[in-house]
Order: C-alpha cells, then sequence, then structure tokens
C-alpha cells in the first residue's frame, strides 16, 4: 500500500527547499496559508513571505511588481481564485509581460470535497493554456510535485501549477524524473493509451490493471505538463494505439482531453476519447465519494476504455 | 550632477511634449488625448526633474520606477521617454502600427524605459507595492511612482492595492490620481461619482495632498512634501484639465478618447505656439 500525501502537502515542503536554496524567493498568499500550505514557507521566512489577505487580483498584482525587480514569487491561493477570480490580473500583468511569477495554486478539482462547486474549478487548466506563454503543470502525487517545484523556480517565464488538497497515493517510482513539457509513460501497452494528468494519474495505471485482467493492454502516459504539450511522445502513442483516452479530474471542455485532441486531430486519424467531469458542475461531499459519483474511478475509466474500444 | 530645470525650463519642455503628443495622436489617428495633454505637467516633472533615471542605462537597479496604471494615457510617456533619449523620435510615428513597441497601452519594454504593461485600469497600484516591497527587501532607497485615474477609482481592485501600500507602510510609493473628472462615458459625478477621494485614501491610511496638475510649482512643491513623510505611502490628487493647453479640447468628454481632425491639430499647434 502506497503512502498517502496531498500534492499541495508536498508543495509545502518544496517551497522551504527552493526558500533555502534561492535568496530571490518570495511567497504570496491570500488568507489560505494554513490550506496552500505556504505557512511551511511562511514561518522559515516570514520577511519573504506577503500575506495579501482575501485579495487575489492584489495577490497576482503585487506578485506580478515583486518578479519585475528578480524576485522569483510564488503565488499562491486556491484554484478556483488563482485562476477565475483573478484571471484577467494573471494574463495582463504576469503571462503578457511574460514574468517569472509561478502560480500554485491548491484545491483544484472536485476533490476539494465538502465545499462544494463554488470552490471547485474543473475550468482552470483550459483558461491557463490559451494565455500564450504560460507553462501549465498538473503532477501526478506528491514525489512529482515536488521535482515540479524544484525545476519551476529556474524556469524562464509564468508557470501553473494545478495542486489538489485530498491526500493520494506517492506512486511514482523512486528514481520517477519529471521534465517540463515531456510526458512519462508509466507503462506499456498496445490497444489503447490512456492519457491522464494529476490525481487521474493514479487511477489511469490502476485501470490498466483492470483491463489487463480483461485481456485489453493499455499504455498509460503520465502528462503531467499540458502546456507545452510532449507532441512527439503523442506522435508515438497515436502510431502504436488503437484510440487515445484521456482522464482528467476536469472538465472535458479545454483541458488535458482537449488539447491532446487538437493535437492528434490535426495529425493522426487516431481517435481520441475525453473522459473527465461532464460538461456540469461539482457538489458537496467527500473527495472519493466525489470521485465515485462523477464516475473517475479506476473500474469507471477502465469500462469507459472498453466501450471506447469497442466502438466504431 | 546636471543641474535640475527650472520651473520655466519645465513649462517649455511641457508645451514641446503636448506638440508632440498631438502630432504624434494626429498621425496615428487612434489613441487617447485628452488625458496625456492632462497629465503633461506632472509627466514632465516626473521624468525631467524628480526621478533619478538614466535613458543610457535604463535598466539601473537602482533607478526610481514609475508605472502608468491608466495605460490609456501612454501617449505622454511616449513623448516624454523620447525626449529624454531612450528612443530615437521617429518611433513616435509608429504608434499603435503593427510592430512597434509603441503599443496602443503600455507594453513592458525597460530597454525603452516603459517598466511595465499596462492598461488594465486598477492593476497598477499593486503591481508597484510589488515593486516597493522588493526594495524593501534589498534596502534599496528608490522611489515607486504611479500614475492613476479618478474612472480607475471605480475599480475595485485599486483598492485592494490601496490597503496594502497603507497597511505595509510603503513610504516608497509615491503616486498621483488624474483628477479630471471625466470618463469616457462622459462625467464621474453623473456616472458613478468617485468623491470623496482624499478622504478615501486616509481612510486607508495614506497621506493625501490635494494639488492643481496642471501647475508646475505646486506639482514640485508636492513631491517635496511626498518624501517629507518616510512611513506612509503618498497619494497626491491632482486636480486636471482634459486636453489642458489646447481650449477646443478642454473638459469636453469626447476628446477623452478620440484623436485631433487636421484641423483640429491646425488650431492646437497654434495655440501652443507652433
Amino acid at each position: 500500500m502506497e503512502q498517502k500525501i496531498a500534492t499541495r502537502d508536498a508543495y509545502g515542503e518544496a517551497l522551504v527547499e527552493v526558500g533555502k536554496k534561492y535568496p530571490q524567493v518570495v511567497v504570496l498568499d491570500a488568507d489560505l496559508s494554513c490550506s496552500t500550505k505556504t505557512i511551511n514557507f511562511a514561518k522559515a521566512f516570514p520577511e519573504r513571505f506577503f500575506n495579501m489577505g482575501v485579495a487575489e487580483q492584489d495577490l497576482m498584482g503585487t506578485a506580478a511588481g515583486l518578479a519585475l525587480t528578480g524576485k522569483i514569487p510564488f503565488a499562491s491561493t486556491f484554484a478556483m481564485f488563482a485562476t477565475g477570480r483573478a484571471f484577467e490580473i494573471v494574463r495582463n500583468s504576469i503571462v503578457y509581460p511574460h514574468l517569472p511569477v509561478k502560480i500554485c495554486a491548491t484545491h483544484a478539482g472536485l476533490t476539494v470535497g465538502e465545499d462544494g462547486a463554488s470552490h471547485q474549478t474543473i475550468a482552470d487548466i483550459a483558461i491557463m493554456r490559451v494565455l500564450p506563454g504560460m507553462t501549465v503543470i498538473v503532477p501526478a502525487d506528491a514525489r512529482e510535485t515536488k521535482q515540479v517545484i524544484h525545476q519551476v523556480v529556474s524556469h524562464d517565464g509564468p508557470v501553473y501549477v494545478r495542486l489538489s488538497r485530498a491526500a493520494f497515493p506517492v506512486f511514482l517510482p523512486e528514481d520517477y524524473q519529471f521534465e517540463i513539457g515531456k510526458g512519462k509513460v508509466l507503462r506499456e501497452g498496445k490497444e489503447i493509451a490512456l492519457v491522464a494528468c494529476g490525481l487521474m494519474v493514479y487511477h489511469a495505471v490502476k485501470a490498466a490493471e483492470i483491463l489487463e485482467k480483461q485481456g485489453v493492454s493499455a499504455t498509460v502516459v503520465n502528462m503531467s505538463t499540458v502546456k507545452p504539450l510532449d507532441g512527439d511522445l503523442l506522435d508515438k502513442l497515436a502510431a502504436k494505439s488503437k484510440c487515445i483516452m484521456t482522464i482528467e479530474e476536469h472538465s472535458v471542455l479545454g483541458g488535458l482531453g482537449s488539447a491532446v485532441a487538437e493535437y492528434i486531430s490535426e495529425r493522426h486519424p487516431t481517435r481520441v476519447h475525453r473522459y473527465g467531469v461532464m460538461d456540469e458542475f461539482g457538489q458537496s461531499g467527500p473527495a472519493m465519494e466525489l470521485l465515485k459519483h462523477y464516475r473517475l474511478m479506476p473500474e469507471d475509466i477502465a469500462a469507459e476504455a472498453v466501450k471506447f474500444l469497442q466502438a466504431k | 550632477m546636471k543641474q535640475k530645470p527650472t520651473v520655466a525650463e519645465l513649462q517649455e519642455i511641457a508645451r514641446q511634449l503636448r506638440i508632440d503628443c498631438l502630432k504624434m495622436l494626429h498621425k496615428a489617428k487612434s489613441g487617447h488625448t485628452g488625458g496625456p495633454l492632462g497629465i503633461m505637467d506632472i509627466i514632465t516633472v516626473l521624468y525631467f526633474h524628480e526621478m533619478n533615471h538614466d535613458p543610457k542605462n535604463p535598466t539601473w537597479e537602482d533607478r526610481d520606477r514609475f508605472i502608468l496604471a491608466n495605460g490609456h494615457c501612454c501617449p505622454a510617456i511616449y513623448v516624454a521617454l523620447s525626449k529624454a533619449g531612450y528612443f530615437p523620435k521617429e518611433e513616435l510615428d509608429h504608434l499603435r502600427q503593427i510592430g512597434s513597441p509603441l503599443q496602443g497601452h503600455p507594453k513592458k519594454k525597460v530597454e525603452w524605459g516603459i517598466e511595465m504593461s499596462t492598461g488594465s485600469l486598477g492593476q497598477g497600484m499593486s503591481i508597484g507595492n510589488g515593486i516597493a516591497l522588493a526594495a524593501r527587501l534589498d534596502k534599496k532607497d528608490y522611489n515607486i511612482y504611479s500614475m492613476h485615474s479618478d474612472g480607475e477609482a471605480q475599480e475595485g481592485m485599486l483598492w485592494e492595492g490601496t490597503m496594502s501600500a497603507g497597511f505595509h507602510k510603503l513610504g516608497h510609493r509615491i503616486c498621483f490620481l488624474d483628477y479630471n473628472g471625466i470618463q469616457i462615458d462622459g462625467f464621474n459625478k453623473d456616472i458613478k461619482d468617485v468623491a470623496p477621494l482624499d478622504e478615501k485614501f486616509k481612510a486607508f491610511h495614506w497621506a493625501v495632498k490635494t494639488i492643481d496638475g496642471n501647475n508646475i510649482p505646486e506639482i514640485l512643491d508636492s513631491l517635496q512634501w511626498a518624501k517629507s513623510i518616510p512611513d506612509q505611502p503618498k497619494m497626491i490628487i491632482a486636480k486636471t484639465i482634459l486636453g489642458k493647453g489646447v481650449s477646443i479640447f478642454e473638459n469636453i468628454p469626447k476628446y477623452h478618447g478620440v484623436t485631433p481632425s487636421d484641423e483640429e491639430l491646425k488650431i492646437a499647434l497654434k495655440e501652443l505656439g507652433e
């Protein structure tokens, strides 16, 4: 049984590590530091931590100003507010001038849980990836999250990192190596390629095990960088698979599935099936119960994959 | 150290900048006329008297910064930056053209003195504060100036940033608010009145002074006042006249967002002594 750690917890730990290594790292939060785990950095480096209060627009604008002087700001709040409330500030004051602000947003997707739909963004990947020059990363587990945070520090330009509230298995191998812009094949298969990001990568791995028992051979890819998308890897998957199925804890509109479908449809005849949250809002409930309700469990993914493989 | 220009010299620079600005806008046939003319006296004082900056070393890390939060008034800074020597005057001919760094609203290009992309109202306050927080961390002594507008005071984000600057006692923040009473759709008082602005900023722990923003001695005095208060952000509410310097544009809301016609340019240049 794997250890369960939320990616937000790994983020909180990684922030302190990069804070020690890079004096130019500063961290900003909007009154959610205990939830986003930036509190760890705040305790370690109080003079480099800025709590902007409940003001996400000010959070992003201030981060932009800090970046103008050579600081490397990490700006955190819930994904709903980072990408929704503050969207236009992110767009005009961070991404347009290509400033190295790292927007590390927690509580993304349905697994926010009991807080309900007002706090469950399932559109953040969509609205961040349409910004020119933005990098969008959705780590699959705590191990990958730490590597992501260490790598984005020195990455030129703005980055959006999508993190989760729920404790989830740490399942990627110890020698796993995250690279910005590269998908990683976790399991080689023949018939269908399951391309997932975030918490759904673990469920895709489990779904592939179910499929194997049913005699279906599935490739599993952790596409943790949604932008820039790893086109070379998708070319290979398209060439060797009957079809590609994307899985994400996000709307099927505009997220990883859309990015993959856009890429494949212009280059390959391979069919793409987007699986995730259908065009609907979430609701209150325990995180795992919600994933069951919205049919995002391994068995749901496996059943959908079989259905898709059989469809003409 | 170069001698600072006198009041009369600053008035002459402002006159020349108004002429450059109108010619540029007339050629571009697109852009905002009234606001830039209204703030030209303040812009002149900032770039030619007040700020420590060096067009030959635009990325000098100890330079004073200026953020134009009301980015639509960028024609004013474009002519000032060109005159100061950041880029050749001929570039003004390409305002709002494809490929020109002189975009319709400022696009960051520090080499040309354009410190930050702005134009969507309300964002410049927080940006300036971020620079000030970084300067404090780095124990730097430069000032961060910014220009805001009365219409911008209707944006919620302006007040988020105003609260932050007051709370953090950002003494190196020296801001102007261009208060000409006019926004695109008409007069503030008819659309959504922003008054009383002085009391609002005072309530957010700012030091506030109201001046005639078209009076160069008053602008100079207000900056001396601002620098005498170390531990509070400063808001200089500058009562200005939209379209200042050209009688046919002054205080007429229409000239917020249109450029001069051939005939209007002729009249304007004559009034400005060109």
